[in-house]
Parts: structure tokens; C-alpha cells; sequence
């Protein structure tokens, strides 16, 4: 899973499954990916990921949450069709950007 | 099997793993892999395989919490291209039903439980319905109509 940063802008490529079981080991990067707090935005690309379920709306809102808190915001981009639909049920498109 | 399923089933197929996070995967694909026999849409299949993820994660999670124990999934094509499945657990059990069904309704806020899984299900397939008594287990009925028959 590749991260990009780039004047206080994360870019997490993420890949494969975001189910409960791989929700912990993502949890871990995109925590490590937001730790520095000149990190405002972070963008999910999301085209070589797979599948997600609900839990893996709970890890995108917990990151939400902590980069709301510095004033920053969240950005998802290249859902795949059973991905977004997961995303809008969440009502997470209120919340984070699609770009 | 009833006589009744037997005149209705096209194929069934039982699986049972322990509930360790691993299989919640395993479990999607097995089921994706049994339904691909009546030429769903792939839309249609991702549909079935969410819903499997968030009723196996279920079992996992809230059914056998820190537990092992054994998650049934039982599947069975019908006649008129529905897909009948059944997920259960003989974990904890829910005390409330239609509380735990309620979009955003979570017991573990804390380890960033969605609490969307019901409503996911409920929304990927055309029928939901779940079976739970507390201290013996659950078991949730899904149905969806695979093809135009």
C-alpha cells in the first residue's frame, strides 16, 4: 500500500479488501500516514481497492474524525461500483469529498 | 432438507468455519462461487458478497466476541433464481433485534464499529430477517433474486 506526501496532503493508495479483518492493518497505515500534524487533507485512492464493507466505514470515519479535529478534511477518489455504494449508504458522502 | 426445499432447490450447499476474522473472505467468495451458477450480474454478486461479509463479521464480532466458535453458512439456489442464505452462529445472541438493526446502532463504539451491518444487508438483498435468542445464538435469513425466471 503506497502513501504519497506532499505539502500537507497524504495520498494513501489503498488496495484489496477493507473488511474487519484487514481493517486494523489500514487503521495502522493511515494513522502512521496522518501522524505529523502539518497533515491536513488526506486523499483515499481507491482504485485498486476491491471491496469494502461496513467496517471498513468505521476505520474511514474514525481518520475523518482525527483530521476534522486539526481542521483538515478527507478526500476519496476511483471507487469501484460495491465500494461507493457502501460509501453513499454510509451517508460518508455528506461528509468526505468525491473527487 | 425438507421435502418441500427439496422440490424448490436447484442446489445447497452447507459450509462451517471457526469464527476467526480470516474466513470472513473465505466466506464471501465461497458463497459468490456457489451463486455464480445462475449468471447473476457481477453488480448482483458484489451485492451478495457484502452482505456476507457484514453477517459472517457479525457472528465474529458480536456473536462469539473474544470466543471461537463455528459459523454456519448454508446456501441454496432456487428454481425461481432466488438465492435463499442462511448465517449462524451459537454465539451470545442478541437481546433487542430490532435494536440492533437500527442504522448506526453499535455495542462497540469504541473499536470503531460502524453499526451500518444490518442496514448494509438489508440494503444488498430483497429480504432480511434474523432469528437471535440471547445465550444460544443467531441466525440470519437473507434472499435475493439472482435472474429473471
Amino acid at each position: 500500500m503506497r502513501v504519497e506526501k506532499a505539502k500537507g496532503t497524504v495520498t494513501v493508495y489503498l488496495e484489496g479488501e477493507l473488511d474487519h479483518f484487514s481493517a486494523q492493518q489500514i487503521r495502522r497505515i493511515m494513522d502512521h500516514a496522518i501522524e505529523e500534524s502539518s497533515i491536513k487533507s488526506m486523499i483515499l485512492d481507491m482504485e485498486n481497492m476491491t471491496f469494502m464493507d461496513s467496517s471498513g466505514i468505521g476505520v474511514i470515519l474514525g481518520r475523518y474524525k482525527q483530521l476534522r479535529q486539526r481542521g483538515g478534511k478527507m478526500m476519496v477518489r476511483k471507487m469501484n461500483r460495491q465500494v461507493e455504494k457502501v460509501f453513499r449508504l454510509s451517508g460518508m458522502d455528506q461528509l468526505i469529498d468525491i473527487i | 432438507m425438507t421435502g418441500e426445499e427439496k422440490m424448490d432447490a436447484v442446489n445447497k450447499m452447507k459450509i462451517m468455519f471457526l469464527s476467526i476474522p480470516e474466513n470472513e473472505s473465505f466466506a464471501r467468495v465461497a458463497v459468490s462461487a456457489f451463486a455464480v451458477q445462475l449468471n447473476p450480474t457481477l453488480d448482483i454478486l458484489a451485492d451478495i458478497k457484502t452482505a456476507v461479509s457484514e453477517a459472517v463479521t457479525n457472528a465474529i464480532v458480536h456473536g462469539y466476541k473474544d470466543k471461537m466458535g463455528i459459523v454456519e453458512v448454508e446456501a441454496m439456489l432456487r428454481k425461481d433464481g432466488v438465492l435463499c442464505l442462511s448465517v449462524a452462529d451459537e454465539g451470545c445472541g442478541i437481546g433487542d433485534v430490532e435494536e440492533a438493526m437500527q442504522p448506526f446502532f453499535t455495542t462497540q463504539p469504541e473499536k470503531e464499529r460502524s453499526g451500518m451491518g444490518f442496514s448494509v444487508m438489508q440494503t444488498f438483498m430483497d429480504s432480511v430477517k434474523v432469528y437471535s435468542v440471547p445465550g444460544e445464538g443467531t441466525k440470519v435469513i437473507m434472499e435475493k433474486k439472482l435472474t429473471e425466471s
